[in-house]
């Protein structure tokens, strides 16, 4: 019997994850809610999907076994509790809450249903970055000394007024969207940031909302880094992201196609020589049955449907560890008033 | 179709290994001259087909093409739509209504334009034709006798289930633009069964082929069983896995497979254009 899945919020993410689950092998797109009557006129011309404009609806009478939320951040609150409630194993779009206690409130309702949980931080199927982390677990860099997490992209490149990610009480702008994936990945990969010091929230075309964020983290080790992020630098053609990890022994930096990995000495146990060694995502990426835009996006879904077969919980980007993320958030953007 | 298609990533800062090279690659090609002093080369070898991205800068080239007909009057151009980037990028700021509004052409929320027409009335064939046109002006005048949907789109389409939408587009190319369709695709097996149902037989499919597995979705299996039996026109890209393998294995491994047509490949110097085109004409079995 296949899994039955609805999906709440069709913009980009949304349609991206309906384009994943619509073919998976395990998991049937029973449903679709949005509140724009033209994507759900396209559903209803061209699919056998059920299209609902009300997500209480939707959930009350699908009989759904997952949902997928990936609305603006604002209505994650209420739907995701409501999902909950109700029973239904729920995957939820980055960043997950704007205040911490709704996110914790919506953690322990998760955990004490017993349900499959995950938000959408999808960096953490790419294989660089599972190799980077697996490489860090095994020490080769000896003590770390620093960390830089980086990423830059083309999303806002001209003034003019815009949507909700125009707005910081929805959850819009750069921090929520674009520095979240970075916040995120520094939290797994090097450890979780618990203090953020010389803040900056820079306004480059938005008005209303940061288009740049830089901000000196140090993680619960003692480490200490720089995190940089803009997504008003069109000399990228897409998001990029990256880390940089340095320690007593070398370097490591990764991003979604490459790690590249300087070694001060050979490391015979993992096969590196002395000084630059660079493999590519072809090494690493993780095999799918359906591609759409990157193997993460369908892996973090195949992830999600196999906990929920398995019974078990996600060991990736569960919602205790996104909230996590929301915590970090908020101490940068504590930090950018002072 | 030419065995050998020369492609475009590499002037557009597209490198599947690399964001360093990416940037190079921005550098070198920063003026519209270092585009077409490579894309002569490329004509010196012999190779009369480019497949383009509908990217703003290649109107440029379409220019310089029109301009110059003596030289580029036989030259084929198989446009590959849209750039999906810029769609991208436009969602996540815009929104689609928003995307729509600033990419169709015409006021789209007046009654009086198509545009407003095909919008208010939520006919989105027709807004699927607008957005073709809109994104195939550039190659008036010039030979695109093959005309591509891009991946990202195709994808999107085939796993949302909208098949019709296919059927519609390979019907509007071929009654306005008296071209051949052709599809670009990570998911050939699906896309294939898919295009199948709707009635589309021997169709033109680029997709990832490549010794490695890499970007072949649903595993390399699954695609040398389609390659081997299966009826549709195939078009091999990403033959060397983003530059894993080494050209002459990688094109060794598509002789194989005597239906393949055509590899599309794309390079920044004139030797490793000839030498890979060598390798395809020699090792290739088809025509």
């Amino acid at each position: 019997m296949k899994l039955r899945g609805g999906i709440i919020g069709l913009g980009k993410m949304g349609l991206s994850h309906a384009a994943i689950v619509g073919p998976h092998p395990d998991a049937e797109l029973v449903a679709v809610c949005d509140t724009s009557s033209l994507i759900l006129d396209a559903f209803k011309k061209f699919t056998s999907v059920n299209v609902h404009t009300d997500y209480i609806r939707m959930i009350d009478n699908e009989k759904l076994d997952f949902v997928i939320v990936a609305t603006p951040t604002r209505f994650h609150y209420p739907i995701v509790k409501y999902a909950l409630e109700k029973g239904i194993h729920t995957f939820c779009e980055k960043p997950f809450s704007l205040r911490t206690n709704e996110g914790e409130e919506l953690v322990s309702l998760a955990d004490k249903k017993w349900l499959v949980n995950q938000v959408g931080y999808h960096n953490h199927f790419i294989g660089t970055f599972i190799e980077l982390k697996r490489l860090l677990k095994a020490n080769i860099l000896g003590e770390l000394v620093h960390f830089t997490g980086e990423a830059y992209g083309p999303v806002v490149t001209k003034e003019k007024g815009g949507t909700w990610r125009s707005d910081p009480e929805e959850g819009g702008g750069c921090l929520f969207d674009y520095a979240s994936h970075v916040i995120n990945l520094i939290q797994e990969i090097a450890g979780r940031p618990v203090n953020a010091k010389g803040t900056l929230r820079k306004m480059i075309y938005s008005k209303n909302v940061e288009d740049a964020v830089y901000s000196m983290l140090t993680l619960e080790s003692g480490l200490t880094g720089v995190l940089s992020v803009n997504w008003s630098d069109e000399t990228y053609r897409k998001m990029s992201t990256s880390l940089t990890l340095i320690g007593k022994k070398g370097k490591i930096i990764c991003d979604a196609t490459e790690i590249k990995i300087y070694l001060k000495e050979a490391n015979p146990k993992e096969k590196l020589g002395k000084g630059w060694t660079i493999k590519y995502i072809t090494e690493f990426a993780i095999p799918v049955d359906f591609y759409l835009r990157g193997e993460e996006y369908s892996a973090q879904i195949d992830n999600f449907i196999g906990c929920i077969i398995k019974k078990k919980q996600s060991e990736i980007n569960s919602f205790a560890q996104a909230l996590s993320t929301d915590r970090i958030i908020d101490l940068i953007i504590a930090d950018s008033k002072n | 179709m030419d065995k050998v298609i020369f492609g475009d990533n590499q002037f557009f800062a597209v490198s599947h290994l690399s964001d360093e090279k990416s940037r190079e690659q921005a550098i070198r090609f920063k003026d519209d001259s270092a585009i077409i002093k490579v894309l002569d080369q490329a004509m010196e070898t012999g190779i009369n087909t480019f497949m383009c991205t509908t990217h703003d800068r290649i109107a440029a080239i379409c220019d310089h093409m029109r301009n110059n007909p003596g030289k580029y009057g036989n030259f084929n151009i198989f446009p590959c739509m849209p750039y999906a980037h810029k769609y991208a990028n436009a969602v996540t700021d815009l929104g689609i209504v928003g995307t729509i509004k600033q990419y169709v052409p015409g006021n789209i929320f007046s009654t009086f334009t198509k545009g407003g027409v095909a919008f208010l009335r939520k006919d989105f064939i027709g807004l699927m034709e607008l957005l073709v046109d809109a994104e195939l002006k550039m190659f008036k005048g010039i030979n695109t006798p093959v005309i591509f949907i891009q991946n990202v789109v195709v994808d999107m389409v085939l796993g949302l289930k909208m098949y019709e939408v296919f059927k519609a587009f390979d019907s509007y190319i071929r009654k306005k633009y008296n071209a051949e369709p052709g599809y670009i695709t990570m998911n050939l097996p699906a896309l294939l069964d898919a295009l199948n149902s709707v009635g589309i037989e021997n169709p033109i499919i680029c997709s990832s082929v490549n010794k490695l597995g890499f970007r072949m979705s649903g595993g390399k299996e699954i695609y040398e069983r389609y390659l081997s039996e299966k009826q549709f026109r195939p078009i091999a890209m990403q033959v060397l896995a983003a530059g894993a393998l080494r050209p002459k294995e990688a094109i060794e491994y598509l002789g194989r497979f005597p239906k393949i047509e055509s590899v599309l490949f794309g390079a920044s110097s004139k030797n490793h254009i000839q030498e890979t085109k060598n390798l395809i004409e020699t090792l290739l079995i088809k025509n």
